[in-house]
């Protein structure tokens, strides 16, 4: 990838100074240039995108983020904020020789407010953790994803993170209340507002949700989180056909109405991937189907949801909108549905190489693209479809034995232009990154693009956030 | 042959919920708290599933003991597959010989060849019920069983039973007990086209008094505590420092 971008010659080269600077602000223990620990910061979990730095930073403090920024700004050194790097598409690590700023010593939740709900956190604390400390409050986060064990807050809120839970609680510009964040040259903007409305003048913590880094590095949230409800059901059902799976979505919709807080789908080909490379993975229904549905109601009353669930199951398995299905009994059974579908990434990895593409397209037409990629590719590899059907959000993933160009451009911009065609977004929730920084007009026009560069250049002028990424390199150079 | 499998089930708290002891001290917190089948219980009903679906049975019979909302475990029992229920509604806490009472009772009515349950519940952990039954019955038992084989000609139950120092097998005459361990088998999930079956499977209903078992205990519970918090650990600088602290802190070498 890196091999398509230049280097920017204007970034300076880091030199020892540098590093004895950076050592006085933090202490030496948090200045690392240990050769192994770098690698694990300088590629992504995917081992697709592969960095250059010598350099990562562990501050502990919003000061210390801020004088770490001012100097860069100041020197012209590039950095690349890391949280718990499991971006999709090469947004966390660094692509030449960047100065990795690592958030992970940041991890101390600051408040919680269990009358409004409100969580006051640092950036680097670890999703799942944050999740068990709301568990032990009677609260839940109102989003949770597979990389849950590994991917920070701050992350989280930078790439605006999406889901599984979406589609009942909505996006992080609606949940995030406020934001901290530490612009390139070092000011702090104090946005940590733990209110639910506040309109006074332009609500800019809007622009540190989803712009990746490349406006300021994000080191505090404050995040609304629902009440934790104690009835929760699971069921994994199969479909004939992608338009049952549909139907059933918007039969869900109805008949499950305020309980409903999961609709995902997977196909055939997802769940033979899964169950081939998943370890401990096991096919919950008695055989193999051509679409599953996952379905999460939650609720405060156990007897009156599961019978509505169980009504609304049976209905459409009546109506032939399900072919099979099972309900979980205990958390246990419960779980071990979601690792099917929340397993989907992992087992593509073991599979090989994996191009992943992550869009938005209208629920009726989203399955379409995944047949006709099919039939482009035929045999040269397996195309998968799965993903967040609630949201109208399709994971495309193409597993091959490795890495190929040719496959490259047999996907490539054929997948764009068709989601274009359609009025889609190529990136519903895993970001832009460096993948896609010059496709963005496929989703996004000129004079909106135009904009962003210029508030790119009114915050960091010297373009030392997270360069080579989010915008087209031919507008910020 | 016709032979019918007994299988008892309990309602526990979920396995995977964190349990909170009561501020009095007098029992773990079970209101808003989602409850299960016993996970030992669910290998029983698995097991004599199987052993039916084999043609070694005929009838699956499950039951349980409890408030009325243990017939939502009992359905699921059904949902799995059993064939029919038995639901003894009994309010207040029981104790395993009580429990062995009741499903001797229920056995001297129903007459089934085996009676299969879990090694114990989760939630008392007591392991007690299996052995009482087959004493109060005079039957053999194979408990803690990892692998059951049916001879349907001799009319004979080979167990591997879990011990400590590796695996026993016993040879059972029916009619016997047999208790489950964790690795006998993986229960199957309840299917849609089952939880509608189970909905119009029989649920027959006693009351401890219908069966002339007197409930009474000669076991008080005095208090119920949490296990204590696990200390942080600390990092050492050396292995000096390692060894000294295992020899004087922890006393283990």
């Amino acid at each position: 990838m890196a091999g398509l971008v230049q280097r920017n010659p204007r970034f300076s080269k880091l030199n020892d100074d540098d590093v004895r600077y950076f050592e006085g602000i933090l202490g030496a223990k948090n200045v690392v240039q240990d050769e192994d620990k770098l690698v694990a910061a300088n590629i992504d979990w995917m081992h697709k995108y592969k960095g250059s730095s010598r350099l990562l930073l562990q501050p502990k403090t919003t000061e210390q983020v801020s004088q770490i920024l001012k100097y860069c700004d100041s020197r012209s050194l590039a950095v690349v904020p890391q949280g718990g790097n499991t971006g999709l598409v090469g947004g966390s690590v660094p692509v030449f020789d960047e100065v990795i700023v690592s958030l992970s010593s940041m991890n101390k939740i600051i408040s919680f407010d269990k009358v409004s709900g409100i969580l006051v956190c640092e950036a680097g604390c670890i999703l799942e953790n944050i999740i068990s400390f709301l568990d032990n409050e009677g609260f839940i986060m109102p989003l949770d994803l597979g990389a849950k064990g590994s991917c920070q807050i701050g992350g989280n809120v930078s790439t605006n993170a999406g889901g599984l839970r979406l589609v009942r609680y909505g996006s992080l510009h609606g949940n995030v209340l406020g934001v901290e964040a530490v612009l390139a040259n070092g000011t702090v903007l104090d946005m940590l507002k733990t209110l639910r409305k506040d309109n006074t003048g332009y609500d800019l913590k809007h622009l540190f949700i989803g712009s990746e880094g490349s406006l300021g590095i994000v080191t505090k949230v404050s995040i609304l989180t629902p009440p934790k409800l104690s009835s929760v059901n699971v069921a994994f059902l199969a479909c004939k056909d992608y338009s049952s799976c549909q139907k059933l979505l918007q039969e869900a919709k109805r008949k499950l109405g305020e309980i409903l807080s999961a609709f995902e789908f997977l196909d055939g080909q997802s769940m033979n991937l899964v169950l081939n490379h998943l370890e401990g993975a096991r096919n919950p229904l008695p055989t193999l189907h051509d679409y599953y549905v996952l379905i999460e109601t939650t609720g405060s009353d156990e007897s009156s949801d599961k019978q509505k669930l169980e009504a609304f199951l049976l209905g459409s398995m009546e109506n032939e909108l399900i072919s099979d299905g099972v309900l979980a009994q205990d958390i246990n059974q419960a779980s071990s549905f979601w690792h099917l579908r929340e397993g989907i990434s992992e087992a593509l990895m073991r599979a090989g190489a994996v191009y992943k593409y992550d869009l938005s397209i209208p629920v009726e037409q989203m399955y379409n693209l995944v047949e006709e990629m099919r039939s482009r590719l035929g045999n040269t590899a397996n195309v998968i479809g799965y993903g967040h059907l609630g949201d109208s959000n399709l994971h495309l993933n193409i597993s091959t034995p490795q890495y190929d160009d040719k496959i490259l451009s047999q996907i490539e911009p054929f997948v764009y232009e068709w989601t274009s065609k359609h009025r889609g977004s190529i990136s519903a929730e895993h970001g832009v990154g460096l993948m896609k920084a010059n496709e963005i007009f496929y989703s996004k026009s000129g004079e909106t693009v135009q904009l962003m560069a210029s508030i790119k250049n009114l915050l960091d002028p010297n373009h030392i956030l997270n360069p080579y990424k989010v915008l087209p390199r031919s507008l910020i150079s | 042959m016709t032979m019918k499998i007994m299988v008892a089930i309990k309602r526990v708290v979920d396995y995977a919920v964190k349990i909170r002891v009561n501020p009095d001290k007098t029992g773990v917190v079970t209101q808003n708290v989602k409850m299960s089948m016993n996970p030992f219980c669910e290998i029983a009903l698995e097991e004599a599933l199987r052993i039916r679906e084999s043609g070694s049975a005929s009838e699956v019979v499950a039951v349980t003991i409890g408030p009325s909302h243990s017939v939502d475990t009992l359905r699921t029992g059904l949902a799995m597959g059993a064939d029919r229920g038995i639901h003894v509604d009994y309010s207040a806490s029981l104790y395993p010989l009580s429990v062995a009472k009741i499903l001797t009772k229920l056995v001297q009515i129903e007459n089934p060849g085996l009676l299969i349950l879990g090694k114990q519940a989760i939630d008392d952990d007591c392991n007690q019920t299996g052995q009482m039954i087959a004493g109060l019955l005079n039957w053999p038992q194979g408990t803690f069983a990892s692998k059951v084989v049916l001879d349907k000609e001799k009319q004979v139950a080979t167990v591997d039973r879990e011990v400590a120092d590796g695996i026993e097998t016993v040879c059972l005459n029916l009619p016997a007990v047999i208790t489950t361990d964790l690795r006998l088998n993986q229960p199957r999930y309840a299917t849609l086209p089952n939880i509608m079956k189970a909905k119009s499977k029989p649920i027959k209903k006693f009351t401890p008094e219908e069966l002339n078992v007197e409930i009474k205990s000669d076991l008080e519970i005095v208090q119920v505590t949490e296990p204590p918090k696990r200390k942080a650990g600390v990092v050492v600088s050396s292995v000096d420092e390692l060894i000294d602290k295992l020899k004087h802190e922890a006393n283990v070498i």
